[in-house]
């Protein structure tokens, strides 16, 4: 029972990694460090704990609905969802291959930022995803999803997503 | 008053803060001065929103009823709001509202980074959680600040307007009741009193780099966490609630 119950986590663990986040769908949700335990109770009966990007982020419910038709139709009936609030999720979750997919996507992967300073804080240039050059700007904090801001390239003169450090 | 009523009510007051600015920030959307801050002002409004409906949630389980977090944003009245009368105030220009994220983040951060240290495990995990959220939402509003301040004598103009016009309803966010002293005796909350010096620091830093003074205190009123509410945030549920209201239990 406990040899079947490792075998099951495993599995589990595969099914999550095949569901992609919608926004950037070359990334699962594991790979983005949202999945944070999966325990299973029995062979039908597991549950995931997830810890949510932004408070606000929309593809939450996307997630939730995806975990549980994934396990589902793979023989887990009774799936629980948790959510984990604390420790609060951090792009530092994010595996060097799920940086080098999203840069090869077109989105900048997170930097490191000087943590201290709040205002105008000095940081330092992202790189282009297109053409690998640092001179860039930042022109809006904000972007199309929580998670992003845009930035434009001097040197190929190009705006593109900058995936925030958080 | 016990210890639960105590704390279900003070995540009421924590939740109806980011709902009522949540809304307001949403009426921006399609109408920002340029796209990018179109982008912001609606992206702070969906932090905000996702932060009210985590501290509704565990309402929800404190309460033990058979309410959801749908029926705390919808289905209460004016009186039952416990929110800051600061960010119930209406948007007025661009300034405005930037002024007024300011004056309110500065505070939220604050009040996160006490959180944190909370000895509820729901709520120290919350403010972790929306304490990166608020520190960008403080950047992106005292960098605005400086700008306005030390850019053209027309943003100087407005942004010491909005200061002058909000800075009454200051006080409001550091005032305690019963709530807050049964919360602090047993180690959940801590006093606002000494949020309030620090507020005041951070604050009077970002204004003296901007160049604005900081206004008289004058006409001060209170009693957002008392459900005692200045006439616009009835005016403004009426507009959110109003398809709950008119298609109760209408799902989207």
């Amino acid at each position: 029972m406990v040899i079947n119950n490792i075998v099951s986590k495993e599995k589990v663990w595969e099914l999550l990694s095949e569901i992609p986040d919608p926004d950037i769908p070359v990334l699962s949700i594991v790979e983005l460090g949202l999945v944070r335990d999966v325990e299973v109770i029995s062979e039908s009966n597991v549950i995931v704990t997830l810890t949510p990007s932004y408070s606000g982020c929309p593809a939450m419910g996307v997630f939730k609905d995806d975990i549980i038709t994934a396990l589902n139709s793979s023989g887990f009936c009774e799936v629980e969802i948790k959510i984990s609030l604390s420790p609060a999720w951090t792009t530092d979750w994010m595996s060097d291959v799920a940086k080098e997919k999203m840069r090869a996507h077109g989105i900048a992967p997170p930097e490191k930022e000087p943590e201290s300073e709040l205002r105008f804080a000095r940081q330092k240039q992202v790189t282009c995803p297109h053409c690998g050059k640092q001179e860039t700007k930042l022109v809006s904090r904000f972007g199309s999803t929580p998670c992003k801001a845009l930035w434009y390239c001097d040197t190929c003169e190009q705006p593109f997503e900058y995936f925030k450090c958080f | 008053m016990k210890t639960k009523d105590a704390l279900y009510n003070f995540c009421l007051r924590l939740a109806d803060n980011n709902l009522v600015l949540g809304q307001r920030m949403a009426e921006w959307c399609s109408r920002g001065p340029i796209l990018e801050e179109d982008l912001a002002l609606t992206n702070i409004s969906l932090d905000l929103f996702g932060q009210a409906e985590t501290l509704y949630e565990y309402a929800v389980l404190l309460k033990e009823a058979n309410i959801t977090a749908d029926d705390l944003a919808f289905l209460r009245n004016e009186r039952q709001f416990y929110n800051s009368l600061i960010v119930e105030q209406p948007n007025g220009d661009f300034a405005f509202t930037i002024v007024r994220q300011f004056l309110y983040s500065t505070f939220a951060r604050l009040m996160c980074e006490a959180l944190m240290n909370s000895n509820d495990e729901s709520l120290s995990g919350y403010a972790t959680k929306a304490l990166k959220e608020v520190k960008y939402h403080f950047r992106h509003s005292s960098e605005w600040i400086i700008r306005f301040g030390n850019g053209t004598e027309e943003s100087k103009n407005r942004a010491q307007f909005a200061l002058n016009e909000l800075w009454r309803f200051t006080d409001d966010l550091f005032v305690m009741n019963d709530i807050d002293h049964e919360l602090i005796s047993v180690g959940i909350s801590f006093s606002l009193d000494d949020i309030f010096g620090q507020w005041n620091f951070a604050v009077q830093e970002v204004l003296r780099e901007a160049n604005l003074f900081t206004p008289e205190r004058f006409n001060v009123i209170k009693g957002g966490s008392n459900g005692i509410h200045t006439e616009h945030l009835g005016h403004m549920l009426s507009e959110m609630q109003y398809l709950q209201r008119v298609h109760p239990g209408a799902k989207w």
